[in-house]
């Protein structure tokens, strides 16, 4: 895989649990006996991840939030390199 | 002087000690070697403010460990408290006790990860060296984790008497349908300590088992992983303890003494508060226990002026007090230690494959406890 449809309605992976941790100003990916601190736009991304809103959907309401037009390829890496680390699953 | 010069973050991760009941009596048991001398257990509401008060410093891993967790029948409402204010709970069992409805209540209460402890792949041994016929009960509980979609979280304690199994082990957690294989070996401290010569393997049965391990990474294709933790006595530098002293890691024991990893307890001169009488924030900021070993400032030499000193914080301190008798010289696992000659020797008494320790195998146990910690009636 090179790459996440646009089609896909990607979700946070089993075992990984997304929230706002206000100690530390960030959203953090937790799994088992560990933790990931994520920068401001990989919170962003993957907060959107509900397994319900499409890619396309996704982008659509990124570049809306922020202002902002082209970010569809930037997305699309970031998720492909998510699902390899297990951090967003794409539903069969 | 002990106070760090910079404010340290939040204790990320939060262990609970519920209780040092156990219904195992393993030989390598990380618990204190004087464990029933150990005061009362907390009761549920001290442990509920104590993950309270934990999660408003910004605590977010909690592990709910002892003894065995299963002998509390408050887990559940810890969980569900754990749960509700946001941590990410991770249950660490021999098993004994998780029954089809407490799993059930558990995963009902949030509970997000189960961590399944086998002693060995074969029956024999696992008994032998946990002292009590337990296999069979943890396959069935294995099956049930499965069941309860979680994903299966095996970890394996290896050592001198078990490692030569690594490829039957495998295969077992394998057809548990393990994700998650933790192969790491002994740390020699408490009960280990004590054991250690008949524990610590020879580099041989070391080099083995890593081969083992490679070529059914290779084989199977990823579909379980295996993390394998070598022995840090074969090492020529000493571990990142803890992350570091009072960085991120905060145990509380059953008796709710707080201690900045699991055998902090044994280092003399070191007082660590109870969260009975103490604040969590209070303990984590400003208490000694916490503060000693915290940063760079505290070290002697080799540590002092060596330019991996931020690497490793020097190491253990435990280790370097049990086996240079001052916890703060540099962990004798460093090559550059003047008491690295005790790890060597050690491990050169490993070597030979005939070799009888001069003292008996001890179980972890109650009457062992006492009569081990004789000494330190006072």
């Amino acid at each position: 895989m090179n790459t996440v449809a646009d089609t896909a309605r990607p979700a946070i992976g089993r075992g990984f649990r997304l929230q706002w941790e206000a100690a530390q100003n960030a959203h953090v990916l937790l799994y088992p006996e560990g933790m990931v601190k994520l920068n401001a736009s990989a919170g962003e991304i993957l907060r959107r991840c509900d397994g319900v809103r499409t890619v396309t959907e996704i982008v659509a309401d990124l570049e809306k939030a922020f202002g902002k037009t082209g970010l569809a390829s930037d997305v699309n890496a970031f998720m492909l390199m998510a699902v390899g680390k297990g951090w967003l699953e794409i539903a069969a | 002087m002990s106070t760090p010069t910079t404010k340290p973050g939040p204790p990320l991760w939060l262990l609970l000690e519920l209780t040092y009941r156990c219904p195992l009596h393993c030989v390598f048991c990380y618990n204190p070697v004087e464990f029933a001398r150990t005061e009362a257990e907390l009761d549920t509401a001290e442990w509920i403010r104590v993950i309270r008060e934990a999660r408003s410093l910004g605590a977010v891993q909690l592990g709910l460990s002892g003894g065995e967790p299963m002998l509390r029948d408050d887990l559940e409402e810890i969980t569900a408290e754990a749960h509700r204010l946001g941590y990410y709970t991770n249950l660490i069992t021999s098993g004994v006790g998780l029954t089809e409805a407490r799993v059930g209540a558990l995963k009902a209460a949030g509970l997000d990860h189960i961590q399944l402890s086998f002693q060995d792949s074969t029956r024999e041994l696992n008994d032998f060296l946990s002292h009590t016929r337990t296999f069979e009960l943890k396959e069935r509980v294995a099956q049930l984790i499965k069941a309860h979609g979680y994903p299966m979280v095996l970890n394996c304690v290896l050592h001198r008497l078990n490692i030569d199994h690594i490829e039957a082990i495998i295969e077992m957690a394998d057809r548990l349908g393990a994700e998650y294989l933790e192969l790491a070996n002994t740390q020699y401290y408490s009960w280990a300590h004590v054991n250690r010569d008949h524990l610590l393997p020879s580099k041989a049965q070391l080099e083995a088992a890593e081969k083992t391990v490679n070529a059914w990474r290779e084989r199977s294709g990823g579909r379980m992983r295996i993390f394998f933790v070598v022995p840090d006595y074969y090492e020529t530098r000493p571990k990142r303890c803890m992350n570091g002293w009072g960085s991120t890691f905060m145990a509380i024991t059953p008796d709710g003494t707080a201690l900045p990893c699991h055998t902090a307890k044994m280092l003399p001169g070191l007082p660590f508060p109870n969260v009975r009488s103490t604040s969590l924030r209070e303990i984590w900021f400003d208490s000694e226990g916490f503060n000693r070993f915290r940063g760079t400032g505290w070290m002697k030499e080799p540590c002092a002026s060596c330019d991996e000193r931020e690497k490793d914080f020097g190491g253990c301190h435990c280790q370097a007090y049990l086996l240079a008798n001052d916890p703060y010289m540099a962990d004798p696992v460093c090559s550059k230690s003047p008491h690295h000659h005790v790890v060597t020797e050690a491990t050169a008494r490993a070597q030979t494959p005939s070799a009888v320790p001069e003292k008996p195998l001890i179980y972890r146990g109650p009457k062992e406890s006492l009569l081990l910690s004789r000494g330190n009636d006072g």
